[in-house]
């Protein structure tokens, strides 16, 4: 089988995401790349880095004003093309591959399976439903595959010791239906939440954006951890969107995750129950977050969690 | 314009669902069942829009078993002008649902359609993407805000890292993202008076569409379950715990 990996990128260097993809990609068969942009300079380098990812066959290179943002107007057509000549496409199951597999699914009329825990077969795949409160083993009958994948489930593919061929592909443009306006990307000059080894989550009982950057964030530092949140953190306004885990925010699975001051919610457990190991600490004993935690610790976070800090 | 906004009738998102012991999927008999919760939000928009006077009609629309049209009079409780049910007690895949909408998308011809980004049962985050692939229109997924101005909308999405806006031209497929807004509650006297507001039944078939799943569901199982962990008597303790697994700065 023919495998075309959609690589995120930031315009500079291949993100994180796309590596556990390769990964998943190379458990059905050969590993093409896409790397979709504007700009030579950065296309090309992207492009460079993609080629050495190990087990990386041919890399596509669409350069184009039209690719710069992702766009999945203009990007789903490009993909749709090239999947003449390939059986499965893949993307990371980020905001960024969310929106561009549907899009490209439906015009290949296939249907989409999303974040792929495993590969079965060739056509078996397993996912999640229910917010990870089931786990569905689906077999597609469809020509071509078309699918989104967990980052945590597969492991990242080594950048280093691939020689793939780098090809220019032509195709494609402007589709005339949509333009990026504007972004405002969080400032984080710490790791990533979705690949950090650490996470240090706050939730409601800090009860303001003073009490999480006092109690949250020099633990984090201490720890060299990422921050994250509960929806009711970020809906309260303690911190930015992106720090929400859960659900409906980014799905994580750290080596230690800690949650803190937080209940527990079955939407903030989808994002979080497969990390290794679960610390919480809340002061209701009866929080269902204790019933994953593999070290509970009941009490004050305002005081337990200053000690740990300088404890540890 | 006319706004579409489709709804999904699903467990209600408090519920805690339960596998199947013979495995063939999630228990939904006598269980509490609710309108998607990102649906909720889609409605709120479109009634939203209407309130400034951008939407002059709304249309709620529903695939599924006749008690989906509890979920279109929720709709129209909330602020819906009319809704249609397109019934088939099938499970419908995401790709055959959008080919729906599609058809009902020619014939109504919407300015807009809000869907939800997923819908909490299958968690697939495809319907609104694949809609705007087979209308050929744009798309605003994951949108935090939705301004329309003139003959173009700039949706606000909530991206990995941020927020991003797009500027697209309509008409225009939105899926929603929870902090759009915050959907109203049916007030009784709404609730009383949405049960005379029209409601369509049709079936897929009238929109030419075939059904049959694309994808054959195995087998559903149970995650795995994490060990009983223990709890530490005080900081010492864990930092104790902490150590011995190697996590120090």
């Amino acid at each position: 089988m023919k495998t075309l990996v959609w690589v995120e990128h930031d315009g500079s260097s291949v993100k994180d995401a796309t590596l556990a993809v390769v990964t998943a990609a190379s458990k059905l068969g050969e590993v093409h790349l896409l790397v979709a942009g504007s700009g030579v300079d950065g296309v090309d380098g992207v492009a460079k880095e993609a080629a050495q990812i190990a087990g990386v066959g041919k890399v596509h290179v669409a350069d184009n004003a039209a690719f710069g943002h992702n766009l999945p107007e203009n990007i789903a057509p490009l993909v749709a093309e090239l999947m003449a000549s390939h059986d499965a496409f893949l993307a990371p199951a980020t905001t960024t591959g969310k929106n561009i597999a549907p899009r490209v699914a439906a015009l290949l009329d296939v249907m989409q399976i999303s974040e792929i825990l495993s590969v079965e077969g060739d056509k078996s795949f397993t996912r999640p439903i229910y917010a990870g409160n089931a786990i569905a083993t689906v077999e597609s009958s469809d020509a071509k595959l078309v699918l989104t994948v967990r980052g945590t489930a597969f492991d990242k593919a080594a950048t280093s010791g691939g020689s793939g061929t780098i090809e220019a592909v032509s195709a494609g443009g402007d589709a005339g239906l949509s333009s990026f306006v504007g972004a405002e990307i969080a400032k984080q000059d710490r790791p990533e939440l979705t690949s950090a080894k650490i996470i240090v989550s706050g939730g409601r009982a800090l009860g303001s954006s003073e009490k999480y950057e006092e109690v949250i964030v020099p633990l984090a530092d201490k720890l060299g951890a990422a921050l994250g949140a509960s929806r009711a953190a970020v809906d309260a306004g303690y911190v930015p969107n992106d720090y929400q885990v859960g659900q409906t925010g980014k799905i994580v699975a750290p080596q230690v995750y800690f949650a803190i001051g937080i209940s527990g919610a079955i939407q903030h457990l989808a994002g979080m129950k497969d990390s290794k190991t679960i610390v919480a600490i809340n002061k209701d004993e009866d929080a269902p977050i204790f019933q994953v935690a593999d070290f509970g610790l009941v009490a004050d976070l305002f005081s337990a969690v200053p000690e740990l800090t300088g404890k540890i | 314009m006319k706004i579409l906004v489709p709804v999904k009738r699903v467990l209600d998102y408090n519920v805690k669902p339960r596998v199947k012991s013979d495995g063939t999927g999630v228990d939904l008999a006598n269980v509490k069942m609710s309108m998607n919760p990102f649906d909720e939000i889609g409605v709120e928009e479109a009634i939203r829009l209407k309130e400034k006077g951008v939407a002059t009609e709304i249309v709620a629309v529903s695939v599924g078993p006749q008690k989906a049209q509890e979920t279109l009079r929720t709709a129209l409780a909330m602020g819906a002008d009319r809704a249609i049910l397109v019934q088939t007690d099938d499970a419908v895949e995401p790709l055959a649902i959008a080919k729906i909408l599609k058809g009902i998308a020619d014939a109504e011809q919407p300015g807009l359609v809000i869907l939800g980004k997923q819908a909490i049962d299958d968690d697939n985050n495809q319907t609104g993407q694949m809609l705007a692939a087979l209308t050929g229109w744009a798309q605003g997924t994951f949108a935090s805000a939705v301004n329309v101005d003139g003959d173009s909308v700039n949706v606000t999405r909530e991206v990995d890292g941020g927020l991003e806006t797009v500027k697209l031209k309509l008409p225009a497929i939105v899926t929603t993202d929870l902090r759009l807004n915050e959907p109203r509650y049916a007030s009784l006297p709404n609730i009383m008076k949405a049960k005379s507001k029209p409601l369509d039944t049709k079936t897929p078939a009238d929109y030419g569409v075939d059904t049959t799943p694309r994808v054959k569901v195995v087998k559903v199982s149970e995650p795995p379950v994490r060990s009983a962990g223990v709890k530490v008597a005080d900081v010492d303790e864990l930092v104790a715990k902490l150590k011995a697994m190697g996590v120090h700065s």
